[in-house]
């Protein structure tokens, strides 16, 4: 699949080079298109029948992006079992991407990011609050709406230490016994979200 | 330009994103303090009855459940 990568690279860039003008569009921008010549051969065979429906005619348009920076970011933070904050505005989110922190702030470029275990943090003026997500995905769209999805999120306060400490040392163990791939990836899992744990309780 | 992209460990041992996302998950809430644990247990419980079907019908189910088997 990478093999095509650096030639289909060099080939948009000189396309976008050549002929800007042929750039696409957002979505948001296109006009609608629906196609007239097949709608009036369609009115010629069968008079009585609606033309069909395409697919984006069912699509509700994009939010519009705004054209200045929102002052403040509008946050779905959801799991399978409760909508934890839902259409909250707020100051920044921080998020704990597998590439590392992500500050969240309104205006942020159109971003997907995978979630590692880690503390997510919502900042509305003074207020903090923090909570340690398990894993989950971050869509962050350009109407500065974020979308966080996680699939257990607790707040640092109903985390018990000890059982933190005792799955790691536990986990630490297994990995070092481990004999077939899927058990070292297993306890490496168990490592590296009681590592994560611990340092959001300990940091 | 080999097609080998750096891939998560785990997908590298055969995993798929949901059972590594379920795991992380599992791990977590066994980590909470005693009244949000047995909230979050029995939240997760799952109770379901498996069964293959040969020549149109359905062979001995297998019963997978949390709740206690009378």
């Amino acid at each position: 699949m990478l093999r095509q990568a650096s030639r289909l690279l060099s080939r948009s860039v000189t396309a976008a080079s050549s002929k800007s003008a042929t750039t696409r569009a957002f979505s948001t921008e296109l006009p609608s298109t629906i196609d007239s010549t097949f709608v009036e051969s369609w009115k010629k065979v069968a008079p009585n029948m609606d033309p069909p429906q395409t697919p984006s005619s069912f699509m509700k348009p994009r939010p519009s992006t705004a054209s200045s920076i929102p002052t403040k970011l509008t946050v779905n933070f959801v799991l399978p079992y409760a909508s934890e904050l839902s259409g909250k505005e707020v100051d920044m989110v921080i998020i704990p991407a597998t590439t590392g922190q992500m500050g969240v702030l309104p205006g942020h470029v159109p971003t997907i990011t995978e979630l590692k275990p880690g503390i997510m943090s919502v900042h509305e003026g003074t207020d903090i609050k923090k909570y340690f997500v398990s894993s989950g995905f971050a869509f962050l769209h350009a109407n500065s709406v974020a979308d966080i999805i996680a699939v257990e999120a607790v707040p640092l306060e109903n985390i018990d230490a000890s059982q933190v400490q005792k799955g790691l040392a536990e986990f630490t163990q297994k990995l070092a016994s481990a004999t077939t791939d899927l058990e070292k990836a297993e306890a490496q899992i168990g490592v590296e979200v009681h590592s994560a744990m611990n340092a959001a309780l300990t940091g | 330009m080999a097609s080998t992209a750096a891939v998560p460990f785990w997908r590298a041992a055969g995993m798929t994103y949901i059972t590594y996302s379920n795991i992380c998950a599992n791990l977590v809430r066994n980590c909470l303090k005693e009244p949000f644990k047995a909230e979050s247990m029995s939240r997760e419980k799952v109770h379901f009855s498996l069964s293959k079907w040969a020549d149109g019908k359905p062979q001995k189910p297998v019963l997978r459940s949390d709740a206690p088997q009378v």
